[in-house]
């Protein structure tokens, strides 16, 4: 099935699953049961999550054996990017980015 | 086994023979992967190398499989950078399926080590390759179309 950007969008438009894609960019290769660890999701809100994010082709499983293992992909939020972002803006908004991370002393990497 | 990788894919609609195409020819390379391309006869067991648009050397390696078009798999050390040089070989695999109107092109660059620079240096990069890749194939124009040099200088 060929993820469309609406998918991406709708995907991306709930916070429990992009907590579990700031998990998956921290440590790659997570199953499910360590995805589950530490907050107070059940594992089936879990599983839905997951699968809409594979929908959108945010999250690529991999089966290793009988694990199955997840990935973050991180192309279609790049291609989101790209689409309005023009290469001349982008120094100005990474200077913008840099002095709000150093104010608010957040690391958001 | 501890190994750092990470996997990324995209749709494209394209063919696959285009597709493999794009990944192999240095000209096709050059539009999309910031004036980078790589040079091989690209059969099993061939050496293959990467070089900035100076013609500077980045990257050296040999293929580990090449089944056109379906999948390449690629060793891949970075020769810029002595740290990740003295990491060794990663290797990297280019998957490609037919997928419904598109295809899905699938890439894993993974190392036999824990917490390795060479992943977490490729890894930034590919994501801006395989949109400008897409792009490419797609409109016939890529969205980034700045060259880097060798030392890592963009023109």
């Amino acid at each position: 099935m060929v993820p469309n950007e609406d998918k991406v969008f709708k995907a991306l438009a709930d916070n429990s699953r992009r907590l579990l894609l700031d998990r998956l960019h921290k440590k790659a290769g997570l199953t499910l049961g360590e995805l589950c660890e530490g907050h107070d999701m059940s594992r089936q809100a879990v599983t839905k999550h997951l699968a809409l994010l594979e929908a959108a082709n945010l999250v690529v499983p991999q089966w290793r054996g009988r694990e199955k293992l997840h990935y973050l992909n991180p192309v279609p939020i790049n291609e989101i990017y790209t689409r309005w972002i023009s290469k001349y803006e982008r120094g100005r908004l990474q200077a913008l980015h840099n002095l709000r991370q150093a104010l608010e002393e957040k690391d958001d990497d | 086994m501890t190994k750092s990788e990470f996997i990324y894919t995209t749709y494209i609609k394209t063919t696959p023979e285009k597709l493999w195409d794009a990944l192999t020819n240095a000209e096709f390379m050059k539009q999309y992967w910031f004036g980078m391309y790589c040079t091989s006869e690209w059969k099993t067991g061939s050496a293959w190398k990467m070089q900035f648009h100076d013609g500077g050397l980045c990257c050296t390696g040999s293929v580990v499989e090449s089944n056109p078009p379906k999948r390449l798999v690629l060793k891949w050390l970075q020769e810029k950078d002595a740290e990740m040089k003295a990491e060794g070989h990663s290797l990297c695999v280019f998957d490609i399926e037919q997928d419904e109107g598109a295809v899905k092109l699938t890439v894993t660059h993974s190392i036999d080590k824990a917490q390795s620079k060479t992943i977490v240096g490729v890894s930034g990069g590919w994501p801006k390759v395989l949109s400008n890749l897409k792009s490419l194939l797609e409109t016939g124009q890529a969205v980034v179309t700045r060259k880097v040099d060798c030392r890592g200088q963009v023109a």
